[in-house]
């Protein structure tokens, strides 16, 4: 308490210096008279007795400055004094201080922003109980690594597995929601009862699933969530036991969910609705060998490793393959952890992003320091004379430190504005896949970041120029008086100049290619004409769920005429199974004259695309050969397939397809002949399909689709048409028309051809535009160091260049010596930064498939960004070149 | 000056705090006097020392000062014991008497030997 007093009073006594000063002279000044007056008395002269007084005192001034000392707080006071001081000399040159706290801030508000992007995606824990424990489960296929889990694997995994504490499976779907309003498509998944426990989701109301309820024809159960409950239900307590018509079947509820439950593992994604997995209508459920994408979750028990599971499983799997030796040939359990399931995808792209933003923070640090040595060599003088005058090295440092922070805390509030604007702006620009991007926030980390990477750039920033000083000649300084210096103390500058060119080039270099690789892939031929197609889903109405093959038929071409009488619509087709670059499904066949093979593995694959007739006209794709479908390819008339080239040129070679015959799994006795061939469809997106092991593809007309998948075909289907109008009156019209047709079918997911081509290229976007946006603030600030150094070049060499044009040296002479300067460090900068950047790029290209069709030393690319950076570089030395041919020979003759 | 020690640190605190007990109100002058007296002229006492001791005391609140006037008539400032001052110096005298104690201890056997 006592030495809190204390402190506060000598607060106060550094502020209130004046009053208390006098006060203690005036106690000193009686101390004084009163020794003097003693001293007489013991018959000193009075040139004595005062001398005696004062060297007793031990000297008015060392009494007066140790009472000062102790009056205030003398660490305090000199910081403060640096405070003051410090911002005297920023005030005195706001050119130089909004230089500096811009740059700081675009580097710390680049790097904060992208913090909270990386903090929230990959190093906040999931909100999961024991989320190490958690794991995604997948069928591993000869063909597909993360395949999807049959539901009698799946419940024969569920029983024999050891190591996992529960198991549960998951799978996307839509319902019609009839009874409640206007008919609505709403989505759904499908799950086991483990599913919610498993993760430790408590319902806001009612209960979970019970153990069994997801057992095949069990009563019809539904959780909804929260905001299902809020939308449509009114959130009305009493919901629980009241029935939901969906799809036509009555669903009791039983729970309402948590809104803010979400998860994002392979195809789960959070629904309206959860309804046990045994009430999936689809009759392929019980089949083992069937791939309906349905996929699981698992906890793993504790204590148990990632390894000890995944060989438990590889056991339980091999088991079942000899007791299933068809169905379940080569298929094995495949565990990945939900950290690395949730962000491998997009972890090189982040960290590639990280590494570039640190290196903007890093040339944002050259720059200040670069700034920071250019005064500090103008002031070179004011340090000379403070050092003569007493002052510590130490003490100096210290002002240069307090100076930097200055300027570095300054620039960290700045930028967290920034950052906070700029985060804002990265989750609009994020690609929609990117998972957890709901919990990106600036948070305690986020600041502690921030607050950190200041510090640091203070410090780095602070101390070069502070060194320099230390080393300098005290004496020469003196002598040299105000003549500047010599040019050996340019050496530093000169080089940070030349890292910062290198380090921007590398970043000019990446976004560079980042760029290339865009602009090849919207070169890349999607092999139909997107513009002007539109994709929508469609659900036909409940009431005709469990309808006849000849009702549904008829359904559907009363449908497809609707649609193609809406004003403005060229073609429309149907279409299940695959859509381009939307979804995918396989079509195993062999062709006449080969044995039956004797499982799918040995099978012909094929993309199967089930269409309709107008499907070749409304996706714009060209009739390569033969004929498509037409209207009289129907359930009555003999089977027929088209095919596209890729299909052609792998099985039939040479030979001509038209005419062929193909055995389709399905049909196995009924042969399809082929009528046609098509141009080949870009399938897998722009950036994969080339390099897609699976690319023939196959079309099937819709009317020629068996019994059962007719039935599947009415629970919603995709639609493709090609209109002349825009997108929104399109679908609206055709909204209205499908509506006059029955009020009780559904139409979702609108979407246009172009925005889904263009969706699967969001990834890359994001990095290009980040990965530009970072080398073009990274140009901006190494053109103002250049400028700043070229500019100080100048002023040192003022009398050199005076010198010389008295001489007789020509304007452009001078200007000439200027640019070669700028030039040569341009030059050192582009060289080195070529090597790097030949070495980062082939990082950036392994760590993940960022680029498309350039290669990491494409010469375009870098004799561009070359060109660029010469070109700014040339840019920030012309201003000061041309100030230094204004120079006036005679004056500065005359100064000397 | 012969012979003289200096005041160590810390005890400095001390014997202000025992001269303000002895002596009641006082100004600084008078203190370094008496320090100087009471320690037979044995102590090196620099009197601008005192001041900056006393600014410390005051700020931890163990004396008050005021002005008024000296034995000859001349303005002086007067420091006196305040009431947590006085706790401070038996504080302080039983550590000092502790310490002193103990060191005694450890010298006096080097003394029989």
């Amino acid at each position: 308490m006592r030495k809190l007093r204390a402190l506060w009073i000598r607060l106060h006594g550094i502020f209130d210096g004046a009053g208390a000063e006098e006060d203690f002279s005036a106690e000193l000044e009686s101390h004084l008279q009163m020794h003097i007056e003693d001293n007489l008395r013991s018959g000193m002269t009075p040139e004595q007795a005062r001398r005696n007084a004062l060297i007793q005192l031990g000297g008015l001034e060392q009494t007066k400055q140790s009472y000062r000392e102790q009056q205030g707080l003398p660490w305090f006071e000199a910081l403060w004094q640096d405070i003051r001081f410090g911002l005297r000399m920023l005030a005195k040159s706001p050119g130089f201080t909004v230089i500096a706290v811009v740059t700081l801030a675009l580097g710390i508000g680049a790097n904060t922003a992208l913090f909270s992007v990386v903090n929230g995606v990959l190093l906040n824990p999931l909100p999961y109980p024991h989320p190490e424990e958690l794991v995604t489960v997948h069928a591993g296929k000869p063909n597909f690594s993360e395949g999807s889990i049959s539901y009698p694997n799946f419940r024969d995994w569920q029983r024999d597995n050891k190591t996992l504490a529960a198991l549960a499976v998951s799978r996307g779907t839509g319902y019609n929601l009839t009874g409640l309003g206007d008919a609505e498509e709403i989505r759904a998944e499908l799950v086991s009862s483990d599913f919610f426990p498993l993760l430790g989701v408590k319902p806001v109301m009612g209960r979970l699933f019970a153990p069994h309820e997801d057992e095949i024809g069990r009563e019809p159960l539904v959780i909804i969530s929260e905001g299902f409950w809020q939308r449509k239900l009114g959130a009305r307590p009493d919901v629980l036991g009241k029935v939901l018509t969906l799809d036509g079947r009555n669903y009791t509820i039983i729970g309402v969910l948590p809104a803010n439950f979400n998860l994002l593992v392979s195809n789960f994604r959070a629904a309206d609705l959860y309804v046990p997995i045994g009430q999936f209508q689809n009759p392929a459920l019980t089949a083992r060998a069937a791939g309906l994408g349905i996929h699981g979750i698992a906890r793993l028990k504790p204590g148990v490793t990632l390894e000890q599971a995944q060989a438990d499983m590889q056991q339980v799997s091999e088991r079942l393959e000899k007791a299933y030796p068809e169905a379940d040939k080569g298929i094995r359990a495949k565990l990945i952890p939900f950290q690395l399931a949730m962000v491998r995808d997009v972890k090189p792209l982040l960290l590639i992003l990280m590494g570039a933003v640190g290196f903007v923070l890093l040339i944002a640090c050259v720059n200040i320091a670069n700034l920071l040595l250019v005064r500090a060599n103008a002031r070179a003088q004011e340090f000379a004379v403070r050092s003569a005058l007493g002052a510590g090295r130490m003490r100096l440092l210290r002002q240069l430190l307090t100076e930097s922070l200055m300027l570095s805390f300054a620039g960290g509030a700045l930028g967290l504005a920034l950052a906070a604007w700029g985060t804002q702006v990265l989750l609009h620009l994020l690609p929609q896949q990117l998972p957890r991007s709901s919990e990106i926030h600036m948070s305690g980390a986020v600041l502690a970041f921030t607050l950190l990477i200041s510090l640091a750039a203070g410090t780095l920033f602070g101390l070069m120029p502070g060194l320099k000083v230390f080393r300098q000649n005290l004496q020469d300084t003196l002598k040299e008086g105000s003549r500047g210096s010599s040019s050996s103390r340019q050496g530093a500058q000169n080089w940070l100049i030349v890292f910062q060119m290198a380090t921007t080039l590398v970043l000019l270099v990446g976004a560079g290619l980042m760029i290339r690789s865009l602009a090849k892939l919207s070169d890349v031929d999607t092999g139909f004409q997107p513009k002007g197609v539109l994709t929508f889903g469609l659900q036909a109405p409940s009431s005709m769920i469990g309808s006849s093959p000849e009702a549904t038929l008829a359904y559907l071409r009363e449908a497809d005429a609707r649609i193609a009488a809406v004003p403005g619509v060229e073609a429309v087709s149907f279409s299940w199974a695959a859509l381009p670059m939307q979804s995918d499904d396989e079509q195993l066949f062999w062709l006449e004259g080969e044995p039956r093979p004797q499982s799918q593995n040995d099978m012909h694959w094929a993309i199967r695309y089930i269409v309709g007739p107008g499907y070749l006209k409304a996706m714009g794709i060209p009739l390569l050969k033969g004929r498509f479908f037409t209207p009289s390819d129907d359930e009555h008339a003999p089977r027929t397939v088209v095919i596209d080239d890729v299909f052609a040129r792998k099985l039939f070679g040479n030979a001509d397809p038209i005419g062929k015959r193909v055995f389709l799994e399905q049909f196995e006795n009924d042969p399809a002949t082929v009528i046609g061939v098509v141009g080949h469809v870009n399938q897998w997106g722009l950036d994969n399909d080339a390099v897609n092991p699976l690319r023939a593809e196959i079309y099937q007309t819709i009317m020629q689709l068996p019994e059962q998948q007719l039935g599947l075909v009415l629970m919603g289907m995709d639609v493709v048409m090609r209109s002349r109008y825009d997108a929104d009156t399109a679908f609206q019209s055709v909204r209205n028309a499908l509506v006059q047709m029955n009020h009780e079918q559904v139409v979702y997911n609108p979407a246009t051809m172009e925005s889904t081509i263009s969706g699967t290229l969001a990834g890359r976007r994001f990095a290009m535009i980040l990965l530009a946006a970072f080398a073009g603030t990274a140009l901006l600030l190494a053109s103002i160091g250049m400028y700043g150094v070229i500019s100080y070049l100048v002023v040192q060499h003022t009398r050199d260049i005076g010198v010389r044009m008295a001489l007789g040296a020509d304007r452009r002479d001078v200007f000439r010596w200027v640019l070669a300067r700028g030039g040569r460090l341009t030059a050192f900068g582009a060289i080195i930064g070529i090597a790097a950047a030949l070495g980062l790029a082939d990082v950036m290209a392994s760590f993940s498939s960022l680029l498309y069709g350039v290669h990491t030393y494409d010469p375009a690319t870098m004799l561009v960004v070359i060109a660029v950076l010469t070109t700014v570089a040339f840019a920030a030395c012309y201003f000061p070149a041309r100030r230094a041919t204004r120079v006036d020979p005679m004056r500065v003759l005359r100064m000397e | 000056m012969g012979d003289k020690t200096d005041v160590w640190q810390g005890t400095l605190a001390l014997m202000v705090l025992k001269t303000l007990e002895t002596m009641g109100p006082i100004h600084g002058y008078g203190i370094a006097r008496r320090i100087e007296q009471t320690s037979g002229h044995l102590l090196a006492l620099n009197y601008g020392t005192l001041y900056p001791a006393l600014l410390k005391l005051e700020q931890e609140g163990y004396i008050a000062s005021e002005w008024g006037l000296s034995e000859n008539n001349r303005k002086a400032k007067f420091y006196k014991l305040t009431r947590a001052g006085r706790k401070q110096l038996e504080r302080e005298a039983r550590d000092w008497e502790q310490a002193t104690a103990i060191l005694a201890r450890f010298l006096a056997p080097a003394k029989e030997s």
